[in-house]
């Protein structure tokens, strides 16, 4: 007969004083404060295999990562495309989108734009017909178009960044806006920087207007 | 990985000149499957028929691809899973479209938890009727896609062959996983002369083998300035085949060593330097290693929070140097200060090689030595009172050889086996973590026997509930002669649930009281197996005695203790050093 556990209790052990945070970070419980989030645009360049979206919107929707928007289209590469999120996560978060992104076995480059990045989004905007004149006159200061003027309805379309964006559509609220539809953020590293690491440059040669048939991205491809 | 697991496959051996005699060339694309798994080196998979698999199976006939017909799919893909795991290459599991490949989900959610390399091959309808809810459809890559490294749909029979192959080589590339290749009827019937080429990985997947030099540098250094230092074995010490290189490291650096579960037998138990596995139910000596170390390297392991507890009071004292070959690991649950991506067994020797002096960690070693004599595994066995689990598992581990393998279901059978075992070989402690899958011992142990050597034992210890789940196994081992030998430790309960329930939920059993189970032993018998009951200690040594001898399936049920509980234990998110001795101490 042999005598079970034994050892000092948990009140009667030494205990070290340190603590991590919920990031698993060594810090100072006194001067801790929550980590901060902020929004990263990360851009993925993608083999444009089936079932790839699902792949890519599977992660965020798993792993609880915290998603703005996505945009997907092709690029000047057979086979390739460009998959731009936006992520509003902490800076250890990013970190981990960014690699569970790569793991994907048709990821072929995942990088994080800088903030100099540049960067577009699209907004068509269905509203009141009732006076035409001012609302060409908005569209005119968002250097918008108009495409589709109705005795009821008109339907105009506006580019530009985020907060353009978003300005624009506070401007058109005086109409009433019947119906709204954003692509979300897509964007591209400024200047000779690749988008994503190690990303090689496209058909550079190819004669001006190839591609022209590849069309609209397809984000209904997956 | 290795090295050898980033590689192409051999060109199988058609090109040796005294390759014996060419095999027919493959007409069909179910044919250039088999032929891919062949060239992989497959000699065994597991597996469950059914309609839109057929012509797979049909192609398997001719080949020299052994087959194990299962009862149920969960099943094949357990022993896939441990038969991959004690062989070290990825387990193939076969099923059929619809429920065939739903039953497999199990089991590939286990491989992928634990990090293992399996293949699973499925049937599916024809390309053309899928989507339309045909007969036995089910979206196979759609549900399994959050569960594999990466799936596949091969629609086409020329492509079938290549697929697989790359499959097969993805799941052992880099950090091991489970792949799918979803196989519609239309391409294995589909005719094809195209012979599958050497297997290669993806463009796109190459796994960083060697950490850069700096970081292995500053890694080095932080070693050499450590007053405590202490390595954490994972379960990547294991898949990597690094567990030579790990030990000489620790021995050569006089560095203790603790395992996480999965790594189990990557460190011999009763090596000097190992302070056995930490976490919920470690031993305490583990739990006090790693609360008070000032420098943690980690290698291949994922700070699972069964490891960790709260991960605010995790080793808090400590720097971590991590080594995994998966950048995602880095920092994802505990903060790398250290980080260093490759392959287990390059990184612990560039680090070997790096390292000026070892650490100055005399004291350390005779701290961690006096934790070992102040919280022994022990426990309590009066001669006259109910039998103990522990005893029957030190019972069999004595009464078998050296190099037997362990397969263990889920709960408190596990934990006793975990602690009270005294593994020393990696490769022999084969169970589920991560996923935790009650009903993972039997076809697990079934997987390992075809895989093990003959003279290595395979013995699984069950619960009674775990038991309960995949029993029907036992028809897979009767039919094909398997000496394995199923301990169930019966305490007629859900026993870890009424651990937590006495414990947490004051005493309220709800579902977890069985009140009564099947008499396992006569089960055993009408399933033509051989079986034994066991109340007693006498009678203990005489059942595990016939059971070894008896050349075929053995069931002995163990009566055990059903108040016994499983302790030390570290409450669910608490601090590791304030592990319970005893229910009280929660």
């Amino acid at each position: 007969m042999t005598g079970g556990l034994r050892g000092p209790s948990p009140e009667e052990r030494p205990h070290p004083e340190g603590r991590r945070n919920s990031q698993g970070i060594r810090i100072d419980p006194e001067a801790e404060a929550e980590p901060r989030t902020r929004t990263a645009v990360v851009s993925a360049l993608v083999e444009h295999e089936p079932g790839v979206l699902s792949r890519v919107s599977g992660l965020f929707s798993r792993r609880q990562f915290n998603i703005e928007s996505l945009t997907v289209g092709p690029t000047t590469v057979d086979g390739h495309a460009r998959i731009t999120l936006v992520v509003e996560e902490t800076d250890p978060g990013i970190d981990q989108v960014k690699k569970q992104l790569a793991k994907l076995k048709p990821a072929i480059s995942v990088g994080e734009l800088d903030d100099d990045a540049v960067r577009a989004e699209l907004v068509l905007l269905k509203v009141r017909g009732d006076e035409p004149d001012k609302v060409h006159a908005i569209t005119q200061m968002y250097e918008g178009q108009t495409l589709d003027a109705g005795p009821r309805t008109i339907t105009v379309q506006i580019t530009g960044d985020h907060g353009k964006i978003d300005d624009a559509v506070d401007a058109f609220r005086q109409f009433g806006i019947i119906e709204i539809a954003r692509t979300g953020q897509t964007a591209l590293a400024r200047g000779d920087t690749p988008t994503t690491p190690g990303e090689e440059p496209g058909h550079t040669a190819e004669p001006a207007g190839d591609g022209a048939d590849r069309g609209v991205p397809d984000t209904n491809s997956d | 990985m290795s090295e050898r697991a980033t590689q192409p496959a051999p060109d199988s051996e058609r090109n040796e000149p005294d390759e014996p005699t060419e095999r027919p060339p493959v007409t069909s694309g179910a044919e250039a499957a088999v032929r891919a798994l062949e060239n992989a080196g497959v000699e065994a998979m597991f597996g469950v028929q059914g309609g839109a698999i057929m012509p797979v199976y049909d192609a398997l006939y001719h080949s020299d691809i052994r087959h194990v017909m299962m009862a149920h799919e969960q099943g094949a893909a357990h022993a896939a899973n441990a038969y991959g795991a004690v062989r070290g290459e990825p387990g193939v599991c076969l099923a059929t479209s619809g429920p065939g490949a739903t039953n497999l989900v199990t089991g590939i959610a286990d491989a992928d938890m634990d990090s293992d390399a399996m293949l699973a091959l499925t049937g599916q309808v024809p390309a053309d009727m899928v989507g339309s809810d045909a007969f036995q459809e089910t979206d196979t890559t759609g549900v399994t896609a959050p569960i594999t490294k990466h799936n596949y749909f091969a629609g086409d029979a020329d492509t079938v062959g290549d697929t697989v192959g790359e499959a097969f080589e993805l799941a052992r590339a880099g950090r091991p996983g489970p792949t799918l290749v979803d196989l519609p009827k239309n391409a294995t019937l589909g005719e094809t002369a195209r012979e599958p080429g050497p297997a290669r990985l993806p463009e796109t997947y190459a796994p960083q083998l060697e950490a850069d030099d700096d970081a292995v540098a500053l890694a080095a250094r932080a070693i050499e300035r450590a007053d405590k230092p202490l390595l954490l074995f994972g379960g990547g010490v294991i898949k990597a085949d690094a567990t030579e290189t790990a030990r000489e490291f620790a021995i050569d650096n006089g560095i203790p060593v603790v395992e996480t579960m999965p790594a189990i037998g990557a460190m011999p138990d009763d090596h000097e330097l190992c302070m056995e596995w930490a976490g919920m139910h470690g031993t305490g000596y583990a739990n006090m290693a790693i609360t008070h170390t000032d420098l943690l390297i980690a290698v291949g392991c994922r700070f699972d929070d069964r490891l960790t507890g709260g991960v605010d009071t995790f080793a808090p004292e400590a720097e971590v140097v991590h080594v995994d070959i998966d950048p995602a690991e880095i920092s994802k649950n505990v903060h790398a200060d250290y980080p260093l991506v490759g392959d287990a067994g390059r990184v612990l020797d560039q680090l070997d090689e790096e390292l000026e002096r070892p650490p100055d960690a005399r004291e350390w070693r005779e701290q961690c030595r006096t934790w070992k004599e102040e919280y022994p595994m022990d426990y309590v066995t009066p001669d006259d009172e109910p039998l103990k689990p522990q005893f029957v598992v030190e019972a069999l581990d004595e009464a078998t050889s050296d190099r037997a393998i362990v397969t263990t279901g889920v709960g408190q059978h596990q934990m006793w086996a975990a602690q009270y075992w005294t593994f020393r070989h990696p490769r022999t402690w084969i169970s589920s973590h991560g996923l935790g899958t009650m009903g993972f011992g039997l076809p697990a142990a079934i997987g390992a026997r075809f895989a093990a050597e003959d003279d290595q034992e395979v013995v699984c210890i069950d619960g009674d509930g775990s038991f309960l789940m995949t029993m029907q196994e036992l028809s897979v081992a009767v039919r094909e002669n398997l000496d394995i030998t199923v301990a169930v430790l019966n305490n007629e309960y859900i026993g870890m649930v009424r651990q937590w329930q006495d414990a947490f939920f004051e005493g309220r059993r709800m579902a977890a009281d069985y009140g009564w189970c099947p008499e396992f032993d006569k089960l055993a018998e009408a399933f033509g197996a051989r079986g034994w009951s066991v109340d007693e200690y006498d009678q203990v040594a005489p059942a595990i005695e016939g059971a070894l001898a008896h050349d075929g399936p053995s069931v002995i049920d163990f009566h055990i203790d059903p108040a016994e509980n499983v302790y030390p234990m570290v409450p669910s998110g608490g601090a590791n050093g304030k592990f319970a001795l005893s229910e009280e101490q929660l």
